[in-house]
């Protein structure tokens, strides 16, 4: 029962774990908005 | 290395002395950019007024890249890393990491600044604050906003290893503190800020010194984005932890829930950074995909987290109030609120006004179809004039009234100015906001010298509405560059001959920090019906704001 009671929740050791947050808040922009953007610029089609 | 912590006898909260001092030069040279920026409002300002006009082309463009760089970039990411040595070293009661290296970045800052600045106002580098290319600027307007971003960067590195240090040294148990908490945000998306920053300046730089033949203009503005808009993100994060915490200073109210408002921060970190795509919502080459899925779905995830902290903040004041007795109808707490004490009233104009005026917009502006109504308009810096300058400088300006005494031991000179400063600068910029909005709307455009485009061969007639919306930004500019310049000598003044205040115990070792129990669903309940009533007449400016700019745009595109 005591063990119980000091279990941490998931999402509480997910907001305690700062540099988890520091990954997740550098991939995330980076992928959907730089990446993406960038690669959908470089997939335009050169003008001759 | 050995280091003291101050206790300050006014609000009790704990300085590490080296902290304690990067904190001062940090805001001081905030406050200087602060100064500077205002300076060239008035140039700027002064000129978009139809009847004024007062700068020529040249000079108005460079008024404008000072004003932009000051305010969006020095003084708010100077004021930031404030907050931050703040809400680590002092509210986790621990040292600061690394002193030394913090003063590196520091000095970074600062000589980068007065870098960019140099080349601003040398007069070939009025590339303004966005420096499109193929527009060029002389090197050392790049290199000073890269060394500046560097130091930035180090300052957030040194605020993680504080963190780092203070569960290491134990100073805290369990979560760190809701504020920190908002600061670290802050921090996580400064880096992804700054990185995006050095990515896209570095080969600007190259390309500003003959090393790189062009750079592409798509990639860019992509890239360039991922700075420029995140960089106001900072200001967001930060400022709501500012609310908290003036909210905890002067009612001494606990978050109504820390567990919403910890998801509402992390929505923040997840999906704050990716509304940089609305200033592309018009631009080829990125397909409608990109557009929706970042300035859209998630996007909308981190609008989310606004309302929610638009509404627990003042949420936990009307509980704070309640629970001193202030119970009767909807809005007593709210009318006895200390509405002549500039920190609480800066905050709470900061807070609706960034509810109403910026949130609202934004929205609004990041629907791709909407957007395309108001695109490059002056409604976009309508739009972030009430975000950046009344959600966020409003908030510090505010939070600066409480540091002057606590911070900087100084007693703060014209208290009757002060209680009526937050009300001429905030209302002031209210106006700002919704006529810059307003003419905005009637298509004024966003940047260009002279609206009436004289003598040009195809000349555009605008209603003249549009002409009193630019006369009345004139008018509502001055009377704001009024409230913030006394704002500024008031502060000065206070800071050089304000009366000394006894600065307090001084220790060699912290007292650790004892955190009160997280608020959830155990606490007990208080309801808050005044805040559901205001977020409710939120809701409803909200839904008939959108849909009104969708008629709006069905009239413009007829169907027939």
């Amino acid at each position: 029962m005591a063990d119980q009671e000091e279990r941490v929740p998931v999402m509480q050791q997910v907001l305690d774990n700062h540099f988890l947050l520091l990954f997740l808040g550098i991939t995330i922009p980076t992928v959907i908005y730089v990446l993406w953007g960038v690669m959908e610029v470089a997939n335009i089609a050169v003008a001759r | 290395m050995a280091t003291t912590y101050r206790i300050c006898p006014r609000s009790g909260l704990q300085f590490d002395t080296a902290a304690e001092k990067l904190m001062r030069w940090n805001a001081v040279a905030g406050v200087l950019a602060l100064l500077l920026g205002g300076i060239m409002a008035l140039g700027v300002i002064l000129t978009r007024w139809p009847a004024v006009h007062l700068l020529p082309a040249d000079q108005f463009y460079l008024a404008l890249t000072s004003h932009g760089v000051n305010m969006l970039l020095f003084w708010i990411i100077f004021f930031e890393m404030a907050v931050l040595y703040f809400a680590s070293s002092t509210l986790l009661h621990c040292r600061l990491a690394t002193p030394k290296i913090a003063w590196a970045g520091f000095w970074l800052m600062a000589i980068g600044a007065v870098m960019t600045n140099v080349a601003i106002f040398q007069g070939e580098s009025s590339v303004m604050f966005t420096s499109y290319v193929p527009m060029q600027a002389k090197p050392h307007f790049y290199l000073g906003l890269i060394l500046f971003a560097v130091g930035a960067l180090i300052g957030c590195f040194v605020f993680l290893g504080t963190l780092v240090v203070a569960k290491a040294e134990k100073t805290y148990e369990g979560s760190i503190p809701l504020v920190t908490f908002g600061a670290l945000t802050a921090a996580i998306i400064a880096i992804f800020t700054i990185a995006s920053g050095a990515v896209i300046l570095i080969p600007t730089l190259l390309w500003s010194l003959g090393y790189i033949r062009e750079i592409d203009t798509i990639m860019y503005r992509i890239v360039w984005w991922a700075m420029g808009h995140s960089s106001q993100q900072i200001n967001v994060s930060a400022h709501v932890a500012v609310w908290y915490a003036v909210a905890a200073i002067v009612f001494g109210a606990k978050p109504m829930s820390e567990k919403v408002s910890r998801s509402a921060f992390f929505l923040y970190i997840l999906f704050l950074q990716l509304a940089s795509a609305h200033h592309l919502l018009s631009d080829p080459g990125v397909g409608s995909e990109w557009k929706v899925v970042n300035t859209s779905y998630f996007m909308y995830f981190a609008v989310l987290a606004s309302m929610i902290h638009g509404m627990t903040v003042p949420g936990a004041i009307e509980q704070a109030q309640r629970a001193k007795g202030y119970n009767k109808g909807l809005f007593e707490w709210l009318r006895k609120a200390p509405w002549g004490n500039p920190a609480f009233s800066s905050m709470f104009l900061s807070l609706v006004g960034f509810g109403f005026l910026g949130g609202i917009s934004g929205v609004m502006m990041g629907t791709e179809q909407l957007n395309l109504l108001i695109h490059n308009t002056i409604y976009v810096p309508g739009h972030f004039h009430a975000t950046v300058v009344i959600g966020t400088t409003l908030a510090f300006m505010g939070l600066t009234y409480f540091l002057v005494p606590v911070l900087f031991r100084r007693e703060v000179l014209f208290p009757g100015f002060a209680k009526l400063q937050p009300y001429l600068f905030g209302l002031s910029m209210y106006a700002v906001a919704l006529v810059m909005m307003g003419a905005g709307t009637l298509g004024v455009s966003r940047r260009h010298w002279d609206m009436a485009f004289a003598g040009a061969g195809m000349a555009y007639e605008w209603p003249g509405a549009a002409y009193l919306m630019m006369g009345l930004t004139g008018i509502a500019g001055v009377v704001a560059i009024i409230g913030g310049g006394g704002w500024i000598l008031q502060i000065v003044f206070s800071l050089l001959f304000g009366k000394r205040l006894d600065e307090g115990e001084t220790r060699s070792t912290p007292i650790p920090l004892t955190l009160p129990p997280q608020t959830g669903a155990h606490a007990a309940h208080v309801g808050t019906p005044g805040t559901m009533v205001l977020a409710l007449v939120f809701l409803v400016s909200f839904i008939l704001y959108y849909f009104v700019n969708w008629k709006y745009l069905s009239s413009l595109w007829g169907m027939a």
